[in-house]
């Protein structure tokens, strides 16, 4: 655990000395905030109800094309640079690199997500809001940030180039995002479930509305270990004879 | 701690990168590795710090298996990657830091371990500054401090001086020498004379196999095996000289390098030496001998002979 926790704090100090977090971070507000408050359209006045409806909204969007920017150099950059070689060769198992890896990022959303309070603090002194929605509102997007964050670290292992990274994991993304639910929509039957269970969108809609299963919750857990699963399998294949 | 490796064999596709390799470092040894580019060297080290596993045989580091217990091995083992990968986005300080952090070295400790690593590899001067301005030498010696900074039982240097200048070549190579007298140290080298200055033993690798295992000077008697003397006779007849000198038992093939100066290349047979008999025969005749030199055969020839083909 502590090695994961070393790793995690070097990441997230290397985003920020970088400037890339204070960017994702008052880019992720500035999205939100225009969406929430000021577009017109959808925004909290013009549904004239106090309701949090409208930023989740749209960080579930925010966040899908920014995580992949975010995860895009974490195993790659490691390999194009051979800081990959040097990290593994320190007392770090694969696994705990890939999971120190996971853990900077969400800290990072977390933090994001922290910086977005005065919006629910601001709603709630206009007018009734649910509080409990609010909350599972939260829980609903950190659950879907991991997920996302899971599949770019291990589209981000498939490549050493950045950028084929950020369309992997974008390309991987989508299915999960939007296709899946939509395929579903056209079949009927055990296939149309299996696709339904698979999209992320119907679980995140079902914890959003406030109705927190069990269900919805291994179902993210599960995505977020078959990602750094995956990621810790390519890292591992590195030993096998015909690379 | 001793480094065992055993048969062991890596396999990139159908070339074989490192083929049925084996041989032992000792506590207190300097092992250097010596091999053209592509011979087999990083790879053989990437398998004893667990980076790599061979496709067949076994290391072992301190009795321990890379099969069974990697994260041990990689407690007691410093290691200097190749191409010396640091993330160049920290400071020096704090990347001292972070390796500490990894290798559980006490809060307590770190402070006194930077210090002392910066004194050693001389990064006083550039200790706050980011990586990515050093140059290529202060990097060098970023990656040594990083690979020394837990004490290690066990130092892995996988070119440990490209790109220094000469003055900190001789200070890393002194350096290296007093770790390894406590140390087991393994180096990796296609200069000749380094490894020569730095080493107490040699293993020379070809095409993935060892082709020499031993001292240079082991290795010079191996390729020489005859003794091989420049002789500079003056105040004697040319012929006579000759025949003189062929005419030493022990002697077997006399040249001439030039008629003028009279200086002769003198053969002897296997394992004998003509030095003492040479030169009674000068004293014999009332010859005048200008020059005596033994012609050592250069470990660059002993090289070249066993890696090229």
């Amino acid at each position: 655990m502590n090695q994961i926790w070393i790793i995690a704090k070097r990441e997230l100090n290397s985003f920020f000395d970088s400037l890339l977090a204070y960017i994702m971070i008052i880019a992720f507000l500035g999205f939100t905030g225009f969406f929430t408050w000021l577009y017109g359209r959808g925004d909290v006045f013009f549904r004239a109800e106090a309701s949090m409806d409208a930023f989740f909204g749209v960080a579930y969007w925010t966040l899908f094309f920014f995580i992949p920017a975010l995860t895009m150099k974490l195993v790659a950059e490691e390999k194009s640079s051979g800081t990959l070689e040097l990290i593994l060769t320190k007392p770090v198992s694969d696994w705990q690199f890939v999971s120190g890896k996971f853990l900077s990022i969400l800290l990072l959303i977390l933090i994001s997500l922290v910086l977005t309070l005065p919006y629910y603090i601001t709603i709630s002194s206009i007018g009734p809001i649910d509080h409990g929605a609010v909350w599972t509102g939260y829980l609903g997007t950190i659950l879907m940030s991991a997920a996302y964050i899971s599949i770019g670290i291990f589209a981000s292992s498939l490549s050493s180039n950045q950028i084929v990274s950020f369309l992997l994991a974008l390309f991987i993304g989508i299915f999960f995002h939007l296709l899946f639910s939509m395929i579903a929509q056209s079949f009927s039957g055990l296939l149309g479930d299996v696709l339904d269970w698979l999209s992320i969108s119907s679980h995140y809609q079902s914890v959003v509305r406030g109705v927190v299963d069990s269900k919805d919750i291994i179902f993210f857990i599960s995505i977020v270990v078959l990602g750094l699963f995956g990621a810790e399998a390519v890292l591992v294949r590195r030993n096998l004879s015909d690379n | 701690m001793d480094i065992v490796v055993e048969n062991i064999t890596k396999r990139y596709g159908q070339q074989r990168a490192v083929d049925n390799v084996s041989f032992q470092v000792k506590t207190g040894e300097i092992l250097g590795f010596l091999g053209p580019n592509g011979a087999g060297k990083s790879t053989t080290m990437k398998a004893i710090t667990c980076y790599l596993s061979p496709n067949e045989g076994d290391i072992k580091v301190g009795g321990v298996s890379i099969h069974d217990n990697p994260e041990t091995i990689k407690m007691n083992i410093g290691y200097l990657p190749e191409s010396n990968p640091l993330y160049t986005d920290m400071p020096v300080i704090d990347y001292l830091k972070f390796i500490a952090e990894l290798h559980g070295i006490e809060k307590s400790k770190t402070k006194d371990r930077i210090r002392e690593m910066v004194d050693i590899c001389g990064l006083e001067g550039e200790k706050h500054k980011k990586i990515a301005e050093l140059s290529k030498g202060y990097r060098q010696r970023v990656g040594l401090a990083q690979a020394l900074i837990h004490d290690p039982q066990v130092l892995v240097l996988d070119e440990p001086t490209t790109g220094l200048d000469p003055n900190q070549i001789i200070e890393i190579r002194e350096l290296i020498r007093k770790i390894g007298k406590e140390k087991t140290v393994l180096l990796s080298s296609h200069i000749l004379a380094e490894v020569e200055a730095t080493c107490d033993r040699i293993l020379i690798i070809n095409k993935g196999k060892i082709v020499a295992d031993g001292t240079a000077g082991d290795l010079r008697k191996k390729a020489q095996g005859r003794e091989i003397l420049k002789v500079g006779i003056e105040n004697g007849n040319f012929n006579e000289v000759f025949k003189a000198l062929q005419g030493i038992n022990t002697v077997e093939i006399v040249d001439f390098i030039s008629k003028s100066g009279n200086t002769f290349e003198v053969q002897s047979k296997v394992g004998e030496s003509s030095k003492r008999a040479v030169f009674q025969t000068c004293v014999d005749n009332g010859w005048f001998l200008t020059e005596l030199t033994p012609t050592e055969t250069k470990l660059e020839d002993i090289f070249r002979e066993l890696t090229a083909n």
